[in-house]
């Protein structure tokens, strides 16, 4: 049976992890790297490196730790920030990187994601969606969820399926950093009307909160940052948990 | 010597990157004379099946395969390269394998990405391995079961997660990718 997955994601900027400082068996809890290997021996599925500080200058220094990250990690991996061009995502995919997740530059150009899926596959172009809920309707939100779009989350998920995304990354911002669990209500719609595996992001707080997003929705994987993090959630028992609850995950 | 064969693919690095990470040297080569002389060939890749059995024709490179008799890995498009047809840009193959490579139909999530089990294991690969380990997919198109199945998978409908046939091997999964029982795997295949 396919397995749920579990993903955390970390943030990058200038070669170094933002957060994560908790683990005591860490040696250098800035570097990505070794944060990295803490999350593949506790069983995550998937990672994700998201370069915020995506300038021309940072983009060699990024695609320098992609190939660290791809020598001595042994899960799939996603990476992301500031990718505009198929030749960004060249550099990255050369460099080792499994997927690449794009946002913004695929709003402003939506065939960007044909581009990429052409040269490189489907399988590998994650289209993120941040969303917020404005007077009842999920608007999707660029630049970091500083600017609003005249987009719908449902329609631009369907759009982004159509031309040739393999996944879609939903991040509800009205959760997100919240604690108080993922959206069911968005996370639902989007994930029964593509056809390609969702991704919930934004608001995990509690093992119960994974629970119910793959209980209640069709997803394929949760994401989270900070409760990994800060090793106040150890990956191994949310699985241990889950499959008590009747979700399927890797052990 | 272990020889990946380099060709119009993707995720070729990460097949040596695995390698290097087991203690084994490799090259990524397209030359044949290299190809035939390694002690074992890994045949990697993800990509379109249409036009990477062009590039291999095109460079005479799908004759090296077939003639190989060291043991050969075939890996997700590698494995699918060596079955007789795909339905992907309706590709013949190199017709290794006795079987057919069919698109999954469209009543679940395509691609099938992510863990997932075995139903059923044999051979050499899979010594050490249990029908409960998981192991990392990302494909949209099948291989059927046929008489070469060594072990099969569950996503939709039943198909080959692996295959052998005399001294060729391969694996729809990415064991590069599978942590370490995708490790166990490949080191399997190395002691071959």
């Amino acid at each position: 049976m396919l397995k749920r997955r579990i993903i955390p994601c970390l943030d990058i900027k200038d070669g170094r992890t933002v957060k994560g400082i908790n683990f005591l068996n860490l040696k250098d809890a800035g570097d990505p790297v070794e944060l990295a290997k803490i999350y593949v021996a506790q069983g995550a599925d998937e990672l994700v490196f998201l370069d915020i500080t995506a300038t021309i200058e940072n983009r060699r220094a990024f695609a320098g730790l992609v190939e660290r990250i791809a020598a001595e990690i042994n899960i799939p991996f996603t990476v992301g920030g500031g990718i505009n061009t198929v030749e960004d995502v060249s550099i990255l995919i050369k460099a080792g990187a499994d997927k690449v997740t794009i946002n913004s530059s695929a709003v402003r150009r939506p065939e960007l994601i044909s581009e990429i899926a052409g040269q490189f596959g489907s399988q590998c172009v994650v289209v993120a969606i941040d969303t917020k809920l404005v007077d009842d309707e999920w608007i999707v939100f660029v630049n970091g969820g500083r600017t609003s779009t005249d987009f719908h989350a449902i329609n631009w998920a369907g759009k982004a399926e159509e031309l040739g995304a393999g996944e879609i990354l939903l991040t509800s911002m009205n959760n997100d950093g919240t604690k108080s669990g993922f959206s069911m209500e968005i996370t639902g719609e989007v994930s029964s009307l593509v056809n390609i595996p969702v991704i919930a992001s934004g608001g995990a707080g509690t093992m119960e909160h994974f629970r119910d997003v793959f209980f209640n929705t069709a997803c394929s994987a949760a994401l989270a940052a900070s409760i990994f993090h800060y090793g106040e959630m150890d990956i191994r028992d949310l699985k241990k948990y889950l499959t008590r609850e009747g979700i399927s995950v890797r052990l | 010597m272990i020889a990946i064969l380099k060709y119009n693919a993707g995720n070729i690095k990460s097949v040596q990157n695995a390698l290097i990470r087991l203690g084994y040297e490799s090259i990524i080569t397209d030359n044949p004379e290299e190809l035939k002389a390694a002690d074992k060939v890994i045949f990697p890749g993800v990509g379109e099946a249409g036009s990477a059995m062009k590039y291999l024709k095109q460079r005479g490179l799908d004759k090296t395969i077939i003639a190989l008799t060291q043991p050969v890995l075939g890996i997700c498009l590698g494995l699918q390269l060596m079955c007789r047809h795909s339905e992907e840009a309706d590709t013949e193959c190199l017709g290794i394998f006795e079987t057919d490579v069919k698109r999954f139909p469209p009543v679940d999530k395509i691609p099938h990405m992510g863990w997932n089990n075995f139903f059923t294991l044999k051979g050499d690969l899979f010594k050490g391995i249990s029908m409960s380990d998981d192991v990392y997919y990302v494909h949209s198109y099948y291989p059927e079961i046929s008489t070469g199945t060594s072990a099969t998978c569950d996503y939709i409908l039943p198909f080959s997660a692996a295959m052998q046939k005399n001294n060729f091997y391969a694996t729809q999964f990415h064991p590069e990718k599978s942590a370490y029982i995708g490790e166990k795997i490949l080191h399997n295949f190395l002691k071959i």
